[in-house]
Formats: C-alpha cells, sequence, structure tokens
C-alpha cells in the first residue's frame, strides 16, 4: 500500500479497533512497527505501512517481528509489534526474557484473541502472557478506546521501561466505530546505550533482573489502582441496582453495559496487575459480584484467592464470547429470576454449510486433485488456504495443528510408523509463507534425520489465508516494492535435500504433478516438490480465456467436479445401473464462465472434451446461422 | 423501533456485504446517529458465509445484534437469507434478492438447496420482500452493482431519507467514470423500484 495523506486531527472517523490502533500508533511517533500476518490483527500493521514517517515491515514470523520491535525500543525509540493470539506462543521465547531487560523507547504488543474462533486453531487466552511476563495487559472495549489505550500504553512503557500488551479480540479488531482522532507527536530515539548489566542477558544479570521485574509490577499494581481508566460506574441515570455488580473489561465491558445498564460496574482498562483494593471495596457494595472475563477465568482466580468474593465462571462460560444473550439468562438464574426467553425468536431454518472454498482457479487445486489420486498415503498439513485440502471433494489431508508443523509431524508420522504401515507413504504440505515462517526448520529436522517425507512446497507467491500479502517469497515487501526474493529451490538443496530430489512443477500440468509425486514417493528420503504458480488474488495472476461446456458432450462423469473448482457447477444428476451391477452417480456441468479464469485444469479429466473456449463455442453458433 | 436500529446484512463472501453496510454506516452517521458494524474476515472471505451487524441509533454499546433482535434483514442470497432469519423480530421485514449462489457442498450432491427460501422464511414468521437483484444488475451491466441495488432496495425502510443513502452511495464512486456513477444511480433506483413493487406485492420484471 501507498502513503496516504492522515485525516486530520479532531476528524471523527468510522474505525476499526485495528485502525484505530494504526492511528494512534503514528500519533504517537513511533519508529518502527513489525508484524507478521494473522486474522483478526493483520490489518494493524496494514493500515500503518499506509502512513508516512514510520518504517514498517512484514517480519518473517511473529517471534522476528517482535525481536525488531525490540531493537528498536533498545535504540531508544518506540516501537509497535502486532499478532493472532497463537503468534505469541511463536514469539513467547523472547517475550519471556524482555522482560527482564525491559525497553528503552515506548513498546507496545498489540495481540489479537480470537474469541469465539472465527478463523484459527485455537482459543487462546492471551491475557495469561501478563501473569507469565509479569507485563501490564491493557484491554480496551472499542475502538475509541483501542486508539486512547494505544497512546496510554506508550505513556506507560516508558514510565515503568516495560514491554505493554494491548489485548485485543476480533470484536474488537473487526468492528468499526467512531473514532476522535489526534495530533502526531513526534518522538525522539535515545540512541542506544551500551549497558551489558542491562542488555546482555547471561544468567548473573539475568538474576539481578528478576528482583526488579517484581518491583516493576508491584508499581504497575499500585497505578492500577489510581488509574482513570480503572473506573466504577454506576447504573444509568441514577439507578443504581445493587443485586448484581460486574468487574468487567474489553468487549464483555459493552456486553455488560447492554445487558444491564442499572448495573454498577467496575470496569478494567488496566486489567492486569489487577486493583484488588479498588476491586475489594466495589464488591462490597453489591449483593453478588460477577467477574465477566473473556474467556478463562483469570481475574476471579486471582480475587479469589485474595479472598474476594466473586462469581465467574461458575455461571459464565468459559469459551467465547459474553454477548447479552449469553450474560442475561445466566444473571437471571443467578438470581434466580425466570430465565428470559430470548425475544420470542424465529425457528432456526434448516440450511446447508457453506464453508469458505479455494478460490477459482486456485492453484492448490491441482496440488489436492492429485493428492487425491493417491493411494496408501499419509498427508501431514499445515496452515494456509492449502488446509481447506482436508475437505470436500479432495479429502486429501489428515492433519494440521500449527504453522510449520506439517515438516516435523511428518518425520514423527515416518519414524512412528504402526506395524501395518510399512508401506505408507508420507507426504507433507506446506505453503511458502508457512515455509518460511516455521518450516524450514522442520525440513532441516528430517534432513538431518534421514526421514522418508516427499514435502509439497506450495510456492504461490502469497500469503493467501490472509489477504494475499507480499512475503520473502515474493521479493515484495509491506509497501509492494522490490525487495531480494528467496530461491526455494537453493534453499532446500541448501537445508540438504538433493539435487535430483528438488523439482518444481507447475501444479496446472495434472500429469506431471501425478508422476513426479508417484516417483518421489517411491523413493526413500526426502524429495521437495516446489508448486510454482502465483496465489489468484495477487498481481503476478493473470487471467486465461475462460472455458465452457458443451452440453451435448458433456456425459455426466462427473470428473471435472474432483478439482473442485467453485466455478463449475451441477445443471443436472442421475443415476445409472451399469452392465456390471454397480449403479454409478452422475452429474452434468456448467462453467460459469464470468468467472472462470481459463486455467485449464478441469479440461484434464474431462474424458469427452466437452470443456472448450467460450469464445470458440460463441463463433461455432455465429457460424452456424450464416 | 426502538432507540437502536438493528440491521443484519447477510450473503456471501464477494458479494459485496461488507461495503454495503458500511455504506449504511456512513449515512447513519451522517445523520448524527453513534454507530457500530462489525467486519467478517479470514476465512468467510472465499465463498463463506458473511453476514455483518450494523446498529445505530444515540449511543450504540455491544455491537452485536441478538438473536431476535434485528429490525430488517438484507439478504443477498436466498439461503443466507433463511440461514439468518430466525435473528429477526417476529413480523419484521426480510428483502431480499432471489439470485442463488450454491456453494460445492450442493454441486457435490452432499447437501440440498432449500427449494424455496421466501416461502420458508414466511412461513417461519418473517415479512418477505423478493426480487432478482442479480438480475437486475446483470441487466445493467454488471453483477457487481448487486450491492447498490440491495442499498436502493432498503433505502426507503430506514428512519432516514433515502436520499441521504444515495448520496453516500454515489460517493463511493466520486472518483470513477461518469458512466460508473450514473451505473449505480440506476442500479440505486432500480433496487427501491424493485422493492416497491415486491412490498406492493406485484411481480417484478427481472
Ligand atoms: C503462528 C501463526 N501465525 C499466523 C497465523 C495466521 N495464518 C494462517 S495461515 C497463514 C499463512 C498462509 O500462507 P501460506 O503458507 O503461503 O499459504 P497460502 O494461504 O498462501 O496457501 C497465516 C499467516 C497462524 N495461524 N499462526
Ligand atoms: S487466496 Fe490464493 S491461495 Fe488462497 S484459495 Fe484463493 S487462490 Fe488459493
Ligand atoms: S478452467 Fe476449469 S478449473 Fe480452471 S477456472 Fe475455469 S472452470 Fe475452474
Amino acid at each position: 500500500m501507498a502513503a496516504v495523506m492522515p485525516a486530520p486531527a479532531q476528524s471523527r472517523l468510522l474505525m476499526s479497533g485495528n485502525e484505530a490502533v494504526a492511528r494512534a500508533v503514528w500519533e504517537s511517533g513511533v519508529k518502527v512497527a513489525a508484524a507478521y500476518p494473522g486474522t483478526p490483527a493483520t490489518e494493524m500493521l496494514e493500515v500503518i505501512s499506509t502512513y508516512p514517517d514510520l518504517y514498517s515491515e512484514w517480519s518473517v514470523n511473529e517471534k522476528t517481528s517482535l525481536e525488531v520491535a525490540f531493537g528498536a525500543a533498545m535504540a531508544g525509540s518506540r516501537a509497535f509489534c502486532a499478532m493472532k493470539h497463537v503468534g505469541l506462543n511463536v514469539a513467547s521465547d523472547a517475550l519471556m526474557t524482555l522482560t527482564l531487560t525491559g525497553v528503552a523507547g515506548g513498546l507496545v504488543l498489540a495481540v489479537a484473541d480470537d474469541v469465539g474462533l472465527s478463523s484459527s486453531q485455537n482459543e487462546q487466552d492471551s491475557r495469561f502472557w501478563g501473569r507469565f511476563a509479569h507485563v501490564p495487559i491493557l484491554e480496551p472495549a472499542d475502538s475509541q478506546e483501542a486508539y486512547e489505550y494505544t497512546k496510554l500504553a506508550y505513556e506507560l512503557s516508558e514510565r515503568f521501561q516495560t514491554i505493554v500488551i494491548l489485548r485485543l479480540t476480533t470484536r474488537i479488531c473487526h468492528v468499526k466505530a467512531l473514532v476522535t482522532v489526534g495530533e502526531r507527536v513526534p518522538h525522539v530515539a535515545a540512541g542506544f546505550k551500551k549497558e551489558a548489566a542491562r542488555w546482555v542477558m547471561v544468567p548473573g544479570a539475568a538474576a539481578r533482573r528478576i528482583p526488579l521485574m517484581f518491583e516493576r509490577e508491584g508499581k504497575l499494581r499500585e497505578e492500577a489502582e489510581v488509574t482513570s481508566i480503572n473506573v466504577v460506574e454506576s447504573g444509568e441515570g441514577g439507578k443504581t441496582d445493587r443485586r448484581v455488580g460486574f468487574i468487567t473489561s474489553g468487549p464483555a465491558y459493552m456486553h455488560v453495559r447492554e445487558s444491564f445498564p442499572n448495573a454498577p460496574v467496575l470496569k478494567l482498562g488496566l486489567s492486569f496487575p489487577a486493583p484488588f483494593e479498588k476491586i475489594r471495596a466495589f464488591a462490597a457494595t453489591v449483593e453478588h459480584c460477577v467477574v465477566a472475563e473473556e474467556v478463562e477465568p483469570l481475574l476471579e482466580t486471582e480475587l479469589k484467592a485474595q479472598g474476594i468474593k466473586v462469581i465467574g465462571k461458575e455461571i459464565l462460560p468459559r469459551q467465547g464470547e459474553l454477548a447479552p444473550h449469553v450474560l442475561k439468562p445466566a444473571i437471571a438464574r443467578l438470581l434466580g429470576e425466570e430465565v428470559p426467553k430470548v425475544a420470542k425468536t424465529l425457528p432456526p431454518l434448516p440450511v446447508f454449510p457453506r464453508p469458505p472454498t479455494m478460490c477459482v482457479a486456485c492453484p492448490h487445486l491441482g496440488v489436492y486433485y492429485t493428492l487425491s489420486q493417491l493411494r496408501n498415503v499419509t498427508i501431514s498439513g499445515d496452515i494456509g488456504c492449502y488446509t481447506l485440502g482436508f475437505g470436500h471433494p479432495w479429502n486429501a489431508l489428515d492433519a494440521c495443528i500449527s504453522m510449520g508443523a506439517s515438516m516435523g509431524m511428518a518425520l514423527g508420522l515416518d519414524k512412528g510408523r504402526g506395524a501395518a504401515e510399512k508401506d505408507k507413504k508420507i507426504v507433507a504440505v506446506i505453503g511458502d509463507s508457512t515455509f518460511l515462517h516455521m518450516g524450514m526448520q522442520g525440513l532441516l529436522d528430517i534432513v538431518y534425520n534421514r526421514g522418508n517425507v516427499t514435502i509439497l512446497l506450495l510456492d504461490n507467491r502469497a500469503v493467501g489465508m490472509t489477504g494475499g500479502q507480499d512475503n520473502p517469497g515474493n521479493g515484495r515487501d509491506i509497501h509492494g516494492e522490490e525487495a531480494p526474493r528467496v530461491d526455494f529451490a537453493k534453499l532446500v538443496k541448501a537445508l540438504g535435500v538433493k539435487e535430483e530430489r528438488v523439482h518444481e512443477v507447475n501444479p496446472y500440468e495434472l500429469p506431471t504433478l501425478l508422476k513426479r509425486l508417484r516417483e518421489e514417493t517411491k523413493i526413500e528420503e526426502p524429495s521437495v516438490i516446489i508448486t510454482n504458480e502465483p496465489c489468484v488474488l495477487i498481481t503476478d495472476y493473470h487471467k486465461l480465456k475462460p472455458f465452457t461446456v458443451i452440453d451435448d458432450k458433456c456425459t455426466g462423469c462427473g470428473n471435472c467436479l474432483d478439482t473442485g473448482c467453485p466455478a463449475i457447477h451441477v445443471t443436472k444428476r442421475d443415476s445409472v445401473v451399469k452392465p456390471s451391477g454397480k449403479t454409478v452417480d452422475l452429474a452434468w456441468v456448467r462453467i460459469e464462465s464470468s468467472v472462470c479464469t481459463g486455467c485449464g485444469l478441469c479440461v484434464q479429466p474431462c474424458a469427452p472434451d466437452a470443456i472448450v473456449h467460450a469464445d470458440t463455442v460463441a463463433k461455432v453458433s455465429v457460424m452456424q446461422r450464416h | 423501533m426502538s432507540e437502536i436500529t438493528n440491521i443484519l446484512v447477510v450473503g456471501i463472501g464477494g458479494q459485496g456485504v461488507m461495503t454495503a453496510t458500511e455504506i449504511l454506516a456512513e449515512a447513519a452517521i451522517a445523520l448524527g446517529h453513534d454507530v457500530k458494524k462489525t467486519e467478517v474476515a479470514g476465512m468467510a472471505q472465499r465463498g463463506g458465509v458473511v453476514s455483518s451487524h450494523l446498529r445505530f441509533g444515540p449511543k450504540v454499546l455491544s455491537p452485536q445484534i441478538a438473536p431476535g433482535e434485528a429490525d430488517i434483514l438484507l439478504g443477498f442470497e436466498p439461503a443466507e437469507g433463511m440461514r439468518w432469519a430466525h435473528m429477526l423480530r417476529p413480523n419484521s421485514m426480510a428483502l431480499m434478492n432471489t439470485g442463488r449462489l450454491t456453494p460445492p457442498v450442493v454441486e457435490l450432491g452432499l447437501f440440498e438447496y432449500p427449494e424455496d427460501p421466501v416461502q420458508q422464511m414466511k412461513e417461519a414468521g418473517t415479512r418477505v420482500y423478493a426480487f432478482d437483484a442479480s438480475a437486475i444488475a446483470m441487466e445493467l451491466g454488471d453483477i457487481r452493482l448487486g450491492n447498490t441495488v440491495m442499498l436502493g432496495a432498503i433505502a426507503d425502510q430506514l428512519p432516514f431519507p433515502a436520499e441521504t443513502l444515495e448520496k453516500c452511495v454515489l460517493k463511493r464512486f466520486a472518483r470513477k467514470s461518469e458512466a460508473v456513477i450514473e451505473q449505480n444511480r440506476k442500479a440505486f433506483a432500480a433496487g427501491r423500484a424493485a422493492a416497491a413493487a415486491a412490498l406492493k406485492g406485484e411481480a417484478v420484471p427481472a
């Protein structure tokens, strides 16, 4: 994205939480911002990259992004890093020690939890990291607060010389609301001051910094007692109903306020370290004190340990959002009231599921079509668009847990074969971005430990899953400008894969792909097959002439449907009994030529050659008319 | 309607559901309302289910519309309208595009597409006004005009003038050619007419 003129101060803008954070980062005079994409956090860096006067980058993974931001903060600059929740698992090694060194310039880490699991592999609660690393957690409840807390986070970070975690959730990142923005205040970097006892964490130095970390936590707890973002609110319009009071933070605050306008609320903006005394005093003013936190009972457990009487996950779920329709019945039950029927709702109507699909002409289609033809194979998968290969029509991905895991899992599947699996082929499938993120190390492990795995490295020159971002594999930086490009073939050879075991193939050439896969899975050593066609979402992709189906020629074999291209639609179904007595299902098809990009994939399995270029058919009909 | 208006816009990835909701939000803001609007990103983009909640009024707290509390449903695809119909207050209005988009799971014969989504929604207790917005858009020369048609359709059902919404729609294309602006003007008008006709119970010429 190119730099644009930021909106003037005092503008009131409709902004997502991500956009609001980005604006505040810019206004705070941040010099370095780094991230690896991940839903729902991706847009923070995307938007930051459009602002002038700061350096931004797509890093190779979350750990490098945090290290880059930390480096800048050591140099006395203000720095920013953003990631999705699982990213912090990857970056945690850096976090757990940089909490000891502290920072010179302000360092803010925005972590986006996918509460409600809209697009992630788990629903972990990032507020744990505050407790684990002894660093403060700020929890905004909407876009305006996301903006304000980001600016506040820089003040806190510099005042207490610590990284500050800004904990967001999908409901903050991806809800748009009005934000009043302000002026940019430049920040001057103090420069790096050499100080081994501070920055070199050898055991002796680290041991001396641990007490300082605890001292800082104590001071932050005092801050939490007095800060204006930890605030007691009484009921709306002076009507306070003291039967239930809530201690809450983040988006749950909005749901609580919406559901119980008359209830007293203690809203925690700085939720860790928690202000125990403020909470104790608040709890004494209400009959039942309920902790409404998404998602784990972290604060609740701490308060109970403090001897403060609170109720939490006894009545509220430990998973998903605490939306009004979840809160209201739970509180009614607590008060022994009749549980309100959710507003006499209409019955849900049964509708087919509509899972996300791969794009029309996606370069992964041919790979999964081919994999679905292989027998006696276990397919170790990874995270990306190609994870969808587990579904219909391919059913060709057998495991997926975390980024890069396809490599290690494949080696484990190989070494840990069951007694009856002697001849089982192990294939690992991994995308380019995922390979660079965490897969390379796993491949090295396969090579070094002489694993018998065939690796499909799907190089579509993009981080497709998160919207087609650039990465070191496509030679473009975050601004779309030319950058050094990784040579995957050379890279895997350098890791020790034999020259003759590395192949580049065009994933639309089905026979070549099948032949290569058959050959390489037979050979009992690591091999890498690299596909080399781009994601259809990016500018590298070029459309070709669209295809159509000649109705009279289509025999209803349905082979083309096995490619999984969403441009192919069934027009008619039937089943016939073959002379052998076997029933065969038939499906006649048409191609939606307005979306077909002419990749030619479905043409190949079509036995009667019924799929032809749309313009040739048009010509034929014109000629017939003459 | 209470102080807060709850509009639910649904469809599938790529249909412009998000943009349409954003334009509705802009119109509400132009009239001085507080606004919250949910986004969907990630997996849902690729042909998956997309729904966006828009809430506006003097002050909006929770961004989510609770089941049974949507005032209007704007459905970009009939089966998707059906999927979310239970979010409506009983007897509320759904404005629905009848242009179907069948997903691969239906193409592969694993699931059936409901025979008559509009009828089923009516039977369940929703006032449904349906028209073929996809066909209208195609007629006007571009399927992508579908979301402008849908915005035209809802324009007369909002607690503010249709012209405010139209202005916000056209502002989106301010930097485009006059022809594109004109196309959208026509699409908006066609959507208004289609909804008006459906409300009158007339058949709509597609
Ligand atoms: C640790 C971690 N960081 C980020 C993500 C979000 N994410 C999911 S898949 C993916 C990358 C996909 O890119 P690639 O491997 O190139 O496959 P493609 O989607 O392009 O097919 C990302 C960033 C994640 N799931 N886990
Ligand atoms: S975004 Fe790219 S990689 Fe992902 S499904 Fe679409 S074409 Fe394939
Ligand atoms: S040629 Fe076939 S597989 Fe390729 S985009 Fe067109 S319909 Fe899809």
